[in-house]
């Protein structure tokens, strides 16, 4: 087993046509992500590809089955195809783009709160069960299957992690991002409970980043529930107060979300951390 | 995009929210003829994108107009904590019976195990209270509400926290009031901080914000033009404008190696790893998603910007192509006047074409140093090895 995407899975690109969604989709593609439809509205019943286009969610979903969406609108856009996808009855939603309005993600959280939808990112890199199902853009040759779950803030950290895991030769049940920005739809604590109820994965890295809250509730979970082992990476060690690094919710204010406070939260709940991503084989191979 | 204190201030009141009276200057005769009509004490603020004005002269009281008229002179052009004063806010200085603090944001605080997303309005009864200290749990003086966008906030939620932080009747109401006030502009605008701090009692027994804060949401300005014009550049730094403009992320840093790939999260890991090798970063660029060559010569503008003595660019593509990424590098030989040591690390999508591409320039570039390393921990010695040679940092 993996979560969330496996050979189960039949993939819906919302924004197909746009020129954003394009560039994905050959990505895709060459990554071997299962998609059967696409949908942009004002493109129905054009092809793209061997994909057929849809006008609606709606109409994808009846036309070929499919069970989960990718979306590759613009992040302006983002909301609206998430709402889409959610009336349709899609229960897994990976959205990409990651500039998607907080006022929109409120509105969002609060929509699909009590749904079994589950939505990954704003701002994921996607979600990849190796030898079974990639869906978004992780590159396709870094992962190799196997037992390790591993979810990340940063999308191209994970990538980093999973290639040192992958040459270590220590495979992947399940990679994911679940995005840097200040609302996200699903948390670390989500994803660890789903790691910890899949039978394929024996133990999990936890790749975190300053600010925000997402490592501290983490710990807890860890702490409280968690039976795996659990290894983590904490970046922005050297990063100064104050100020955004790049994800939106990478600031260090005053105190708290420093790399070390989280460090110390996961540590007490059990986690070994490790300094650099390059010890991280070693961390888990000690933890097997 | 944080506003500065008038513009939140004038928002604010077009939501209801009362401030003082008062007006920007940017000049000592405009900060006279404020005064001169304001007819009170006056208070001239320096209209810095910081905190702790206070601390750093920022504030200062004037009791008359040629009072105002000397301290401006001195105030305009003033620097608080690297930023310049081109702008004064003179307000009317009001008398203070008690303070309190108001705000609303996002993810006060997270709640069980599931990601926060919910607006939380706060408020406290003390002084001094800084929104950042709910980040490691609500402190004791903190009375937090959550908000629920779909309802938004409640009158019965405001006077409920009047109460909580010791407000008599009348004034619960006024607070109430301004609370609204607070969340229509919050909602209405975008903003992911909005505060009024401190909201004081004056002896009349007038509810005021005294000051203002305001950031808007960058995701939503598309929403907003008339925000996007609010944007105040020459509190900027040049290299700062440059890559907002190109949708770069950039900080500069202390040290002196330039930091570019292709996500935060790498970027930042990329930092901490040359700082165990004793090498500190000189600024964090990330170029983002599926970058092409021009965004990578910007960024290689940034870089070697200041007193950067080598550059590391560090990727690891998914959407981003490594030969685009080394198209860029190539182009940013031709453009810029790169003479110092650069050290690439390419992993990911198209990673071999990229490699091609450096190996058929080498040394190509005269004084130019070009170096591939892999993987990530080779480039970073390399890194350090070239410091090393240059006489260290």
């Amino acid at each position: 087993m993996s979560i969330l995407v496996d050979q189960q899975t039949r993939l819906l690109v919302q924004g197909i046509a746009a020129p954003e969604g394009l560039t994905y989709v050959e990505h895709m593609i060459a990554a071997g992500s299962p998609i059967v439809a696409g949908v942009t509205f004002g493109q129905g019943g054009t092809w793209c590809g061997s994909m057929p286009v849809f006008d609606t969610v709606r109409e994808a979903v009846q036309a070929t089955d499919a069970n989960a969406a990718v979306i590759c609108v613009r992040g302006s856009e983002a909301a609206e195809a998430i709402f889409e996808a959610a009336d349709a009855r899609l229960t897994l939603i990976v959205c990409v783009p990651a500039e998607v309005p907080v006022r929109d993600m409120v509105l969002v959280k609060a929509h699909l709160k009590g749904t079994p939808v589950r939505l990954i990112g704003p701002g994921s890199s996607g979600v990849c069960s190796p030898g079974k199902c990639n869906v978004g853009i992780i590159p396709g040759y870094i992962v190799r299957s196997g037992s390790v779950g591993i979810v990340s803030r940063s999308g191209s950290l994970a990538y980093e992690v999973t290639w040192l895991l992958t040459q270590a030769g220590l495979g992947q049940s399940t990679v994911l991002s679940i995005g840097g920005g200040m609302i996200v739809g699903s948390g670390f604590a989500e994803i660890l409970a789903m790691f910890e109820d899949d039978p394929a994965t024996e133990e999990v890295v936890l790749i975190g980043e300053i600010g925000g809250q997402e490592e501290e509730m983490a710990a807890r979970f860890v702490a409280d529930r968690m039976t795996k082992p659990v290894v983590a990476l904490i970046t922005g060690q050297t990063a100064p107060p104050g100020r955004q690094m790049g994800h939106a919710a990478a600031v260090i204010e005053e105190l708290a979300g420093t790399a070390q406070h989280k460090t110390e939260m996961l540590q007490k709940a059990g986690v070994r951390v490790a300094r650099y991503a390059d010890e991280l084989p070693t961390l888990l191979e000690e933890r097997m | 995009m944080r506003l500065h204190e008038y513009q939140a201030k004038r928002i604010l009141s077009q939501f209801g929210v009362p401030v003082p009276r008062g007006q920007v200057a940017t000049s000592v005769s405009e900060v006279r003829q404020i005064a001169e009509r304001l007819g009170t004490r006056v208070v001239l603020k320096a209209q810095v994108l910081t905190g702790g004005r206070g601390r750093g002269g920022g504030i200062r009281l004037a009791n008359d107009v040629s009072e105002a008229e000397r301290i401006a002179s001195q105030m305009f052009g003033m620097e608080v904590n690297g930023y310049i004063a081109s702008k004064l806010l003179v307000d009317e200085a009001v008398e203070i019976e008690q303070e309190v603090y108001l705000a609303i944001t996002v993810n006060g605080l997270g709640y069980g195990y599931h990601s926060p997303g919910q607006p939380a309005i706060v408020a406290s009864a003390r002084g001094g209270f800084e929104i950042s200290d709910l980040a490691q749990g609500a402190p004791e003086e903190a009375y937090v509400r959550e908000i629920d966008p779909l309802l938004g906030l409640r009158e019965y939620q405001a006077r409920e926290l009047a109460y909580n932080v010791g407000l008599g009747r009348e004034q619960s109401q006024q607070f109430a009031s301004a609370a609204m006030g607070l969340w229509n502009a919050f909602w209405a605008e975008d903003a992911t901080l909005v505060e009024a701090n401190p909201l004081v009692v004056c002896p009349n027994g007038e509810l005021v914000s005294l000051n203002a804060r305001m950031t808007i949401d960058d995701d939503a300005l598309f929403r907003h033009p008339e925000l996007s014009d609010l944007r105040d550049e020459s509190q900027e730094a040049a290299t700062e404008r440059l890559a907002r403009r190109h949708g770069i992320h950039y900080v500069r840093l202390g040290g002196k190696v330039g930091c570019l790939s292709n996500g935060a999260g790498l970027a930042m890991a990329t930092m901490d790893l040359l700082r165990l090798h004793g090498v500190r970063a000189g600024s964090f660029i990330d170029i983002g998603i599926g970058a092409q060559t021009a965004k990578v010569i910007v960024g290689l503008r940034l870089a070697r910007n200041g007193s950067a003595s080598a550059v590391l660019v560090n990727i690891f593509g998914g959407l981003t192509r490594c030969d685009e990424v080394a198209r860029g590098i190539l182009a940013a030989y031709e453009e810029l006047d790169l003479s110092i040591p650069l050290v690439v690390r390419l992993e990911g999508t198209n990673k071999e074409a990229g490699m091609a591409l450096l190996a058929q320039n080498p040394g190509r570039h005269g004084q130019a140093r070009l170096y591939t390393a892999e993987p990530l921990a080779d480039a970073v010695q390399q890194v350090a090895a070239v410091m090393q040679a240059n006489g260290g940092q």
